[in-house]
């Protein structure tokens, strides 16, 4: 790979060690995928926030110093950072003070601390463009940017975001270049059926691509029956397509800004009403019986979209009774504490449908561990559908579409 | 013997081989306060990873690996150095190798032959027999590995 004479200063220590061992991550990474390069992002999305999930490692991020070159963001950490929201969620003492030191760690590296998997919903109108590089983890997020926005990144893992935020700066190779980012697969949904795609379909929708695909990238056909995808419901396939597959990206004519440019390829995988129904439960294992014992949305964070949706199928569905099931909703706390959000009173209106049910903001179900003690979770999220029985002490997980969650908690 | 590599994270150590035929998920399938192997259904399983110089076909799975690793080193429970055999390194062994600071290359030409269940890696065109146990010199900054 060649590095420019200040990439090969930087290699050699003269820039001090953090910036070396940073340098050092993207060199070895570019020469596994033949980069020929380093090229400069806009952004970078980190993740291994969690203390959960990155464990005592996170002496390496505290041994870091110096700051972050360019605009990074953060996954979402263990817990809701407001005291007493965390001591009302069970977070113990000692997790939640290695929790502060992890995210203290990345704050001081200039890292963003609004801790969120969406990234591409904060900040206005300041989202990534067609043809940016980026550096972001987070499948779902990288999903979404490539597939939806049109930018272009790889799916970065936790060290790879980091260093790639400390340099400003990624190997190119994979999703970067545009030959690379040409459909492999074409996926037909619903081909000679009438489907009506919304909500958690979408969830269920990427579950299924994500296992057939693998590292493929789709073309995937929607059903002509169907109206275009909202926003939401594509953050929803992307977060599914990358809990169950290991691609980057996918495309869908009028969504995916190069989808009209491209030719498509000749495999081809069918997807039917029957296979879509079928991820909803019943059909696997670790799905669980209709009831739940617990209700979990916002897998990816809510969008105000979504917590109004919420508060309105609350309305609906409770006819003036309170909610009996521990009822989670996850969210930004940028979109919590957003003008609308705050003018409409919405996270006040959701808590006030009874104890039980909370707006919890920073962390999500599967990387806190204040949420092992279920039996049984009801969500709207094909992610959750992957993790949850992987991840959170042995609970397991049934598919729902958003009505059929909140109707559950009554 | 003395075999040529790549190198993957620079720095010169040496160690009893420790060799394996399958690709290993540090994260699970590594304890990273013991270093002790805990996937039953690895080669390795019940084996300590600590002071040796592993020889296996790199990692997979979650890309935490990477930090599974670096927690080995914190605990002192660490391989001494890694050989990543045949082919390229790939990126969850490559950055835990880094960051960690473990010397580590790949690309090294070894055959991998398990007899009797003592792991032993054959050189190209049988020019030797690396053997599990064989104290193993990596050197990853002029990358070569001499056993």
């Amino acid at each position: 790979m060649h590095l420019t004479r200040e990439e090969e200063r930087i290699y050699e220590g003269e820039a001090g060690w953090t910036r070396q061992k940073a340098m050092e991550i993207l060199v070895a990474i570019g020469e596994i995928n033949d980069a020929s390069m380093l090229i400069p992002i806009k952004t970078a999305h980190l993740s291994g926030a969690s203390y959960k999930t990155i464990g005592d490692a996170f002496e390496f991020i505290n041994s870091l110093e110096g700051r972050v070159a360019v605009e990074s963001t953060l996954n979402p950490v263990g817990m809701d950072l407001e005291k007493e929201k965390w001591r009302e969620m069970g977070v113990l003492e000692p997790f939640a003070k290695k929790q502060l030191a992890v995210l203290a760690a990345y704050k001081s590296l200039g890292v963003s601390a609004e801790c969120t998997c969406v990234p591409y919903l904060l900040g206005g109108g300041d989202l990534p463009k067609k043809g940016e590089h980026l550096a972001w983890a987070e499948s779902s997020a990288v999903l979404f940017a490539n597939s939806v926005l049109g930018a272009r990144t790889n799916m970065e893992g936790a060290p790879s975001a980091l260093a790639a935020a400390l340099i400003g700066k990624t190997p190119l190779y994979g999703l970067h270049q545009a030959e690379n980012r040409k459909p492999t697969v074409r996926v037909k949904v619903c081909e000679r059926e009438k489907c009506e795609l919304a909500d958690a379909d979408y969830s269920a929708l990427g579950f299924l691509i994500g296992n057939l695909v693998g590292d493929k990238i789709p073309a995937i056909e929607l059903p002509v029956s169907s109206r275009p995808p909202s926003r939401d419901e594509l953050k929803h396939l992307s977060a599914a397509v990358g809990a169950t597959g290991s691609v980057g990206m996918f495309h869908i004519k009028g969504v995916t800004p190069e989808a009209e440019e491209e030719e498509l390829p000749e495999e081809e995988i069918k997807i039917g009403k029957e296979d879509l129904k079928a991820v909803f439960g019943g059909a696997e294992d670790e799905n669980c019986e209709p009831e739940g014992t617990a209700i979990a949305l916002g897998c990816p964070h809510c969008s105000p979209a979504e917590l109004r949706r919420i508060y309105g199928l609350l309305k609906e569905e409770g006819r003036g009774r309170k909610v009996r099931k521990d009822f989670f909703v996850f969210t930004a706390r940028a979109i919590k504490e957003s003008e609308s959000v705050r003018r409409e009173g919405l996270v006040e209106k959701i808590e006030n449908f009874g104890v039980k049910v909370k707006v919890i903001c920073d962390t999500c179900f599967v990387v806190s561990p204040a949420f092992e003690g279920y039996d049984c979770v009801l969500t709207n999220s094909g992610k959750m559908l992957r993790y949850v029985p992987l991840l959170c002490g042995g609970a397991r997980a049934r598919l729902c579409r958003t009505e059929e969650c909140v109707r559950g908690a009554f | 013997m003395k075999l040529k590599g790549r190198s993957v994270a620079k720095g010169v150590a040496a160690g009893k081989a420790l060799v394996s035929r399958q690709r290993i998920s540090f994260l699970g399938a590594v304890e990273p306060t013991t270093g002790v192997v805990v996937d039953k259904t690895h080669d390795l399983y019940g084996k300590g990873v600590a002071s040796r110089v592993l020889v296996f076909p790199g990692g997979k799975g979650s890309t935490v690996g990477s930090y599974v690793i670096y927690q080995l080193k914190k605990h002192g429970k660490s391989p001494a150095a890694m050989v990543i055999l045949d082919r390229s390194a790939d990126t969850i062994v490559a950055v835990g190798a880094i960051i960690a600071e473990i010397p580590a290359v790949d690309s090294v030409e070894l055959k991998l032959e398990l007899e009797l269940g003592a792991g032993a890696a054959e050189g190209e065109g049988g020019r030797g027999l690396l053997r599990d146990g064989e104290k193993v010199v990596v050197n990853a900054d002029e990358g070569y590995i001499e056993f």
